[in-house]
């Protein structure tokens, strides 16, 4: 369907942003969301889009490391910023794109404590915990709850995401007391 | 020695794919596809006088506009009637895009095909429909009274009515020493999983067969439907149900429109065309649920034992029945529970309204029914002044009444035969976990410091696995990686995992060797679907009865190699090797070379297969493949139950209300929960886990806020309140393991237990704190505030707690219909 691909009356604008450490331009109007240039221009499909509103909290990614909701952004807007995506918190916890991904903590308790079902909210919780962490590593179960209280799941009740945090939560210092006894012994 | 698997709580298959962004649902796939959109009614009920698209086939990017006059052959037909019914005696379908008239919010009119979807709304917007409204029916109230028709085929907009009666209810109720009647309501809620609908179709102009994803809960069904609406041989019609982003019962309706619409565009444009749902489409496009008005009647003695009870209800389906009458049937046969009551009559009218089509939502029906049956025994226990388990101790069947038969038919057409069940120790070891006995104290203390708290108790049985059947095709490679398939579709059960354990114990290999396929008509073409908590107990038996079938085969051949009597033989860790004797032994995979007999080496180990190759003594009076035989490690079967297997559990719930506010909050939250033999005890937890957050949305936040227009108010994840982790309580959980007689593994449903009880418990809780009856669910602070006003005004009367006096015990005492709506006489609603 070749002849009618093209979209004359809409301005296509190029946009640049970094995404999970590598710089992706792509061609999209203006109009375009965050969520939909990740998904169908970059073909990124681990951000998942549940109600167009900002309210489910299944589109979330990290702009610039901070927790944003891409079906209420343009993708505009994200020009030149980092973004992480779901596919991008593997790689993300050693800092390096050699080798086998690691998972990072808060996926490998998702695992352990069952904390999907179906799957579809999941890069959400993901990368918001992931971010919570970085500034709550120590958190309370009440803590846990309330920093996930801002997603949608519609499987798991929650009650195996919250111990999904406490989980990543532990296996986050865990990583940590390794390396820093690591450095220890090469110091 | 390899560690059994079923019944360990195994990490799931599934989760390394799913927690790295791989996953692929339905809007992952066909990144080149054309895109739909469609112009949806605005009106609850109106006739269509004219569709202008002049505007919209300049919008650049615009491929093709559709209404039903360029819809051909099948597909302008009216959709099927999937489930027939003799009671269902003026059955209503839509249409895949409606010809003249639309019955509610939401209904497609027309299909836009786009090269994407921002250029197909843009176009959707630009098209013009003139309507002339006509009235509109919302709500049972309305549809009963009948004054307005919502099709002038149903008279009294009545679209079934059928009874069900063991033993003459009317009499022993009337015979009774005690009687009550209650007036109850419960409102309607929907599935809302994560991910709405969706569908992609790619047409092979060569091969002129489409290949169709859709997101939905039977791929086999959509398969069927799709072939018998475009007119193509099923062999030319492949569906596939990708990663599902949760269905609760919404996915197992079909087809949808899109799912024929998608399909008929693709082979008409020759092109790849997807859509898929939004949420505000979700919300008025898909399907509700739950909506019941409901008149009980019961007799009981001294001892709070049912005598007689009757019931009457009211069910809205919605503006079509596309899924027959099977929420009120599930409604008026699982209402009785654990329960015996003496006599027991059931009357349902199923009645259409200007709204949402109503099929199956998790739980099904059951949980109006258990609402009803435990409301009921609540009633009973006050009305006596008893403890509320014990008037459920006096009804409960016991284990030495099992088989029981309590004389009816229940959804599947066959009897409903209760298989096993504990219901004395389940209560017991609820009352244990909650500190039944000890609550009355902590009330007391409560109260004393001003605080109102509550305690109550919902308990059901479900009829799970249910028929027709299921199958399981097993084939071992020669690699040792064993392929299962199974027909049914998963929407976040953890099927690859569960069915894995079931075969890598059957078999006798390491899991990691085994991988599960799930809704695939290519892999297996043959199935039903995944509802009615019913793909552990079906296919799970199906695939163990396949993989046993594999076994018996794989050591025939393995005994024949080594020469020794197959009965000798065990398989450990993909090994097969004579018991006492593990030096003698031939992999599983080496059994699979020799299963099929070769002309042609394809690596080294096909070497031995092939004809000059000389692997044991040669009888050349046989052929290579022996008669009865089939080439291939590979093995199939079905199981097919003679009737559902039932389930149970029982839950308690302890709430606290503001005294000012009204607010509700749930204080412990506890399950007992008895699924047979538990194949996967995490699965299993995690599935009663999220049934009881579902619960809680829909008796405390759930409803679907329709105006007397007919307009869903709240279709928005901001508007309609579904539970975030700060409105569901932590699960506090226990199991019996009761194994059902009637399958292989001994095993029970799961997925839809968690959600059957709440609203009764929860209810029952609030009752308990406040001191009136609840009546109607769900219940918001607001709705509380104002039965507290109408109960400080006389309006609602106390609870008894059995402070009846003499007098009273021999007359019929109704209680005060405490809800928001108008305490109408019910009546026939063709009267």
């Amino acid at each position: 369907m070749s002849e009618t691909t093209q979209t004359a009356a809409e301005p296509l604008l190029e946009i640049t942003l970094s995404v999970n450490g590598v710089r992706r331009t792509a061609v999209a109007p203006a109009r375009r969301l965050l969520s939909d240039f990740l998904r169908h221009e970059l073909r990124l499909t681990g951000t998942h889009v549940g109600c167009e509103h900002g309210v489910c909290g299944a589109c979330t990614v990290l702009v610039d490391g901070t927790a944003m909701r891409s079906c209420l952004m343009f993708a505009v807007t994200a020009q030149d910023h980092e973004i992480t995506t779901v596919e991008g918190l593997a790689r993300s916890v050693d800092g390096t794109d050699t080798g086998t991904p690691t998972m990072n903590p808060v996926q490998q308790a998702f695992i352990e404590c069952h904390g999907l079902q179906c799957g579809f909210c999941t890069p959400g919780f993901l990368t918001t915990i992931t971010a919570y962490l970085q500034e709550n590593p120590e958190p309370t179960e009440t803590e846990a709850r309330e920093a996930i209280s801002g997603n949608l799941c519609r499987c798991t009740g929650y009650q195996n995401i919250v111990k999904s945090v406490l989980r990543a939560a532990e296996i986050q210092a865990l990583g940590a007391a390794e390396t820093t006894n690591e450095r220890g012994a090469t110091a | 020695m390899t560690t059994a698997m079923f019944g360990a709580p195994v990490q799931r298959r599934e989760d390394p794919r799913l927690v790295t962004g791989n996953g692929r649902y339905l809007d992952d796939l066909g990144q080149g596809a054309l895109a739909a959109a469609f112009v949806r009614s605005p009106y609850a009920h109106a006739r269509i006088l004219d569709i202008d698209v002049t505007d919209a086939i300049e919008v650049p990017g615009v491929i093709a506009i559709y209404t039903h006059e360029d819809l051909d052959g099948h597909t302008a037909e009216r959709l099927p009637l999937l489930i027939p019914h003799p009671s269902l005696t003026n059955p209503m379908t839509g249409y895949c895009l409606a010809p003249e008239v639309v019955n509610h919010v939401g209904e497609a009119i027309v299909m836009v095909v786009a090269t994407d979807r921002y250029v197909a709304e843009d176009t959707c917007e630009r098209i013009t429909v003139d309507y002339e409204q006509l009235p509109v029916v919302v709500g049972l109230e309305k549809s009963r009274a009948a004054e307005v028709l919502v099709h002038a085929e149903a008279p009294g907009n009545c679209a079934a009515h059928m009874v069900q009666e063991v033993g003459d209810a009317a009499a022993a109720i009337a015979a009774a020493p005690h009687r009550l009647s209650l007036s109850l309501q419960v409102e309607r809620s929907a599935s809302t999983p994560m991910e709405g609908k969706g569908v992609y179709a790619r047409w092979d102009s060569d091969e002129q067969s489409i290949r169709l994803y859709s997101s939905t809960q039977t791929s086999t069904g959509v398969r069927a439907a799709v072939a018998a609406k475009l007119g193509m041989p099923l062999a030319k019609v492949e569906c596939i149900a990708p990663d599902v982003g949760g269905g609760f019962g919404v996915k197992i309706m079909h087809p949808w429109p899109e799912e024929v619409l998608i399909p008929w565009a693709a082979r008409r444009l020759d092109a790849e065309v997807k859509w898929v749902e939004d949420r505000r489409e979700h919300f008025i496009s898909s399907a509700h649920e739950r909506a019941q008005i409901q008149d009980v009647e019961v007799g009981f003695d001294d001892a709070g034992r049912v005598l007689g009870l009757s019931v009457k209800f009211w069910h809205d389906n919605g503006a079509y029945t596309p899924y027959g009458i099977i929420v009120p049937i599930i409604t008026s046969t699982q209402l009785l529970g654990p329960y015996k009551p003496g006599a027991y009559r059931c009357e349902f009218f199923s009645m259409y309204t200007n709204t949402v089509i109503v099929t199956p939502y998790r739980g099904a029906g059951r949980p109006q029914g258990v609402f009803a049956m435990e409301r009921t025994m609540d009633a009973i226990a006050d009305y006596l002044g008893l403890d509320r388990t014990d008037v459920r101790s006096a009804n409960f069947i016991q284990v030495e009444d099992m088989p029981y038969d309590h004389g009816l038919l229940f959804q599947d057409g066959r009897p409903l035969i209760y298989d096993s069940g504990d219901f004395p120790a389940t209560l017991a070891k609820l009352k244990a976990l909650v500190g039944w006995d000890d609550f009355a104290a902590y009330k007391q203390q409560a109260e004393a410091e001003g605080r109102r708290v509550g305690l109550g108790i919902g308990c059901y049985v479900e009829g799970t696995g249910v028929g027709p059947y299921e199958g399981g095709h097993i084939q071992i490679e020669t690699s040792g990686r064993v392929n299962v398939s199974t027909g049914l579709t998963s929407q976040g059960q953890g099927h690859q995992t569960a069915f894995a354990q079931i075969v890598a114990d059957e078999l006798g290999v390491p899991i990691e060797d085994v991988f599960v396929t799930t809704g695939d008509t290519r892999r297996f073409g043959y199935a039903v679907g995944t509802f009615a908590s019913r793909a552990a107990v079906m296919s799970g038996n199906a695939i163990a009865l396949a993989a046993r079938n594999v076994r018996e085969k794989a050591l025939r051949i393995a005994g024949e190699a080594l020469e020794v009597d197959p009965g000798d033989l065990d398989i450990v860790d993909g090994i097969v090797r004579v018991k006492g004797d593990p030096e003698s032994s031939i992999a599983l995979a080496t059994v699979a070379v020799l299963s099929n007999p070769l002309r042609y080496a394809f690596d080294e180990s096909a070497q031995a297969a092939t004809q000059f190759a000389g692997t044991g003594p040669m009888d050349y009076s046989k052929p290579p493949v022996a008669e009865g035989e089939e080439p291939g490690l590979e093995g199939k079967d079905y199981y097919s139950p003679p009737r559902a297997t039932f389930a149970n559990g029982m839950h308690a719930a302890i709430v606290e209300t503001d005294p000012q506010t009204a607010e509700i909050t749930i204080l412990r939250y506890c399950v007992v929960h008895d699924c047979g033999r538990m194949i996967n005890p995490m699965i299993v937890e995690g599935q009663v886990h999220g049934g009881v957050a579902q619960g809680v949305g829909g008796a405390l936040y759930e409803r679907m806020v329709y105006d007397d227009a007919g307009q869903l108010l709240n279709a928005s994840f901001m508007d309609f309140l579904m539970p975030y982790a700060s409105e569901v309580p932590h699960i506090e959980t226990d199991h019996l393991e009761t194994p059902s007689p009637l399958n292989p593994l001994g095993i029970k449903g799961a997925g839809e237990a968690g959600c059957i009880p709440v609203s009764a418990a929860i209810a029952s809780a609030i009752e308990d704190a406040e001191g009136f009856p609840i009546t109607s669910m769900p219940i918001s602070p607001d709705e509380l505030w104002d039965l507290r006003r109408q109960h400080a005004e006389g309006l609602i009367p106390d609870l008894r707690r059995g402070s009846r006096t003499v007098a009273m015990t021999n007359r019929t005492t109704k209680t005060t219909k405490t809800t928001k709506t108008s305490s109408t006489t019910p009546a026939t609603p063709n009267a």
